[in-house]
């Protein structure tokens, strides 16, 4: 086995008395698509917010590309190589949404910040940008307001920007939440597209979706790990489908 | 990703969408009118109207200056009015101590307003919302105390310059029309800068902050070091109008950082369209004109000047450039 591209290592998140992370270890492997399942209120966002490093866990570590993360801020994370997706929709409504996507681009520019250079004709920040908005099928919307768009059209999007990053490692919280079944088919065919070449953490609620994509399930019930594993051993687990699959019928 | 690039679609897909285009009318109406109001007033419009447009411009610097903070990158500032103090009372001080040197004051203008938007951004950027506009109504509010403590120039009273700022020497801002195209000048300066600043790499990551700071600070960027350094760009503008007015009225006085000039700005650029630069520009030169003629009407022009705020507020959402939008190209949704 290779080293992990990304490890988790005894996370623990309380907010008063409620732990909402207890001691999760995963690691997700480079090419690896790892999806995290759970009930609602299991803590998935709250730990993708503590990889993202928007939340810091109370104890634990966090290790990225061999390096340990755990104190580092949002924007060093992101710099590092690791990208994320929200579970609310989150682009820029009134940048179109070709600037969404050069956005990331200019992230690792030599010169992010240039004071008086013009971006919109930037080349070197639309060229990657155009090639992201490929990947994920959005090349006819690239000048629409990134706010007029359908939502799965914004969770292609939201994709698109991760893309933008170079990532090693992409978090992916819920990109079918809310979406209709004609574009949920079509973004479980992009997801599938970037399979093997980002190593990704999907959250995802639809188990068709996740037994489709994943390399390997983690099941996260009140904060806590109960299993983990092989997409078909995990779903076989007797402990998971009590807490969880059972609802699901 | 770098396979991909070999598949980008044609020119046609990659041209930049047209509206951008039609924007440009506007700005460049409002400089060429500008231009020619000292023709006006040779062929017979009154000569009060180049000192109120003159004035107004000045305001327009600052209004412009608001803008980028506020309208570009959503920080409602109640303290605006300090750096233009600060940049009138440096002036003023330079001046009554004998260096009345352009190339002198404005340097030290420069750099206390930049000191001055250092360190109270630094401090009141940690904060959002309401409380922002609290903490720099603040600091706004300690500078024109601290004007007022400063009786050896002038204290309540205000300082009465003796003389205008000299450029190498030579009295340059002397000549009424002179001094118009000074300041159309620095305001068409200040503009193109702000505007290419918006238009920058870094432009862009202001404007997205404002809408979603998150995002962009997961994608890289330090939200709070960009908005600092348009804080204190924005800063540094607006002492150059303070520098301008000081010349312009002979007089400087803590009136001129009171909270309600602070609000006076804001008003300017919500009346013009936040946001779109040139609106700020036309926002200052319209609430200066209804400031005038108002008050040429009655003494008490202000109790209808407030209602006035209150209902074109309510009424015209995108400030006046919005409603010119709106007039000029009906189709335009």
């Amino acid at each position: 086995m290779t080293e992990p591209v990304l490890a988790l290592s005894g996370i623990q998140k309380a907010f008063g008395a409620l732990k909402v992370t207890d001691g999760v270890s995963l690691s997700v492997s480079p090419g690896e698509l790892h999806a995290l399942i759970g009930p609602n209120g299991a803590g998935k966002t709250t730990l993708v917010h503590q990889i993202s490093g928007m939340l810091r866990p109370d104890t634990g570590s966090i290790r990225f590309r061999g390096q340990d993360i755990t104190g580092l801020s949002p924007e060093r994370r992101a710099r590092a190589g690791l990208a994320r997706t929200f579970q609310i929709t989150s682009t820029i409504p009134s940048l179109s949404v070709l600037e969404n996507v050069a956005l990331g681009a200019q992230a690792r520019a030599v010169h992010p910040l240039a004071l008086f250079r013009n971006a919109a004709r930037d080349e070197a920040l639309n060229a990657p940008a155009w090639a992201a908005l490929e990947a994920v099928g959005l090349t006819e919307r690239a000048h629409v307001l990134a706010g007029r768009l359908s939502h799965g059209e914004k969770r292609a999007l939201e994709i698109a920007m991760a893309l933008t990053l170079e990532p090693a490692a992409i978090l992916l919280d819920e990109p079918l939440a809310g979406v209709g079944r004609e574009e949920g088919e079509r973004l479980i065919a992009l997801l599938a597209s970037l399979k093997g070449r980002y190593a990704m953490l999907l959250v995802e609620h639809d188990m068709e979706a996740v037994f489709a994509l994943a390399d390997s399930v983690s099941v996260l019930v009140y904060g806590r790990v109960i299993a983990s594993g092989e997409p078909a051993a995990v779903r076989a687990d007797p402990a998971v489908r009590e807490a969880y699959l059972g609802e699901e019928g | 990703m770098s396979e991909a690039t070999t598949t980008l679609p044609g020119p046609t897909a990659r041209a930049l969408p047209l509206p951008a285009r039609r924007v440009l009318l506007i700005p460049v109406l409002l400089f060429g009118l500008l231009a020619l109001l000292p023709l006006a007033v040779a062929l017979g419009l009154p000569s009060h109207w180049l000192t109120l447009v003159t004035r107004a411009m000045i305001f327009a610097i600052a209004a412009l200056s608001l803008d980028l903070i506020l309208g570009v990158g959503g920080l409602v500032s109640f303290g605006h009015a300090a750096f233009v103090g600060i940049g009138a009372y440096a002036t003023g001080i330079m001046i009554t101590e004998g260096l009345a040197e352009t190339l002198l004051i404005l340097p030290v203008v420069l750099a206390v307003c930049g000191v001055f938007g250092l360190v109270t951004g630094y401090v009141s950027l940690r904060t959002r919302g309401v409380t922002f506009i609290m903490i720099t109504l603040a600091f706004g509010q300690m500078v024109y105390f601290l004007a007022q403590a400063l009786s050896a120039y002038g204290g309540d009273d205000g300082l009465t310059l003796y003389q205008r700022s000299t450029l190498l020497g030579f009295d340059a801002f002397g000549n009424r029309i002179g001094f118009f195209y000074v300041v159309l000048g620095v305001l068409l300066a200040c503009y193109l800068l702000v505007r290419v600043i918006v238009a920058s790499r870094f432009g862009r990551v202001l404007r997205a902050a404002r809408e979603n700071a998150t995002r962009v600070s997961v994608t890289g960027f330090q939200v709070p070091q960009v908005r600092l350094v348009a804080y204190v760009i924005s800063g540094l503008i607006a002492g150059l109008s303070g520098f301008l007015l000081a010349n312009q009225t002979e007089f400087v006085s803590p009136a001129f950082m009171s909270w309600p000039r602070s609000g006076e700005l804001i008003f300017m650029v919500v009346l013009g369209g936040v946001g779109s630069l040139h609106g700020a520009i036309i926002g200052a030169l319209a609430f200066l004109f209804a400031e005038d003629i108002l008050a040429g009407w009655t003494e008490h022009w202000k109790v209808i000047f407030g209602p006035m705020i209150v209902l074109f507020v309510l009424f015209t959402r995108g400030g006046l450039v919005g409603l010119m939008r709106k007039l000029g190209a009906g189709r335009d949704d």
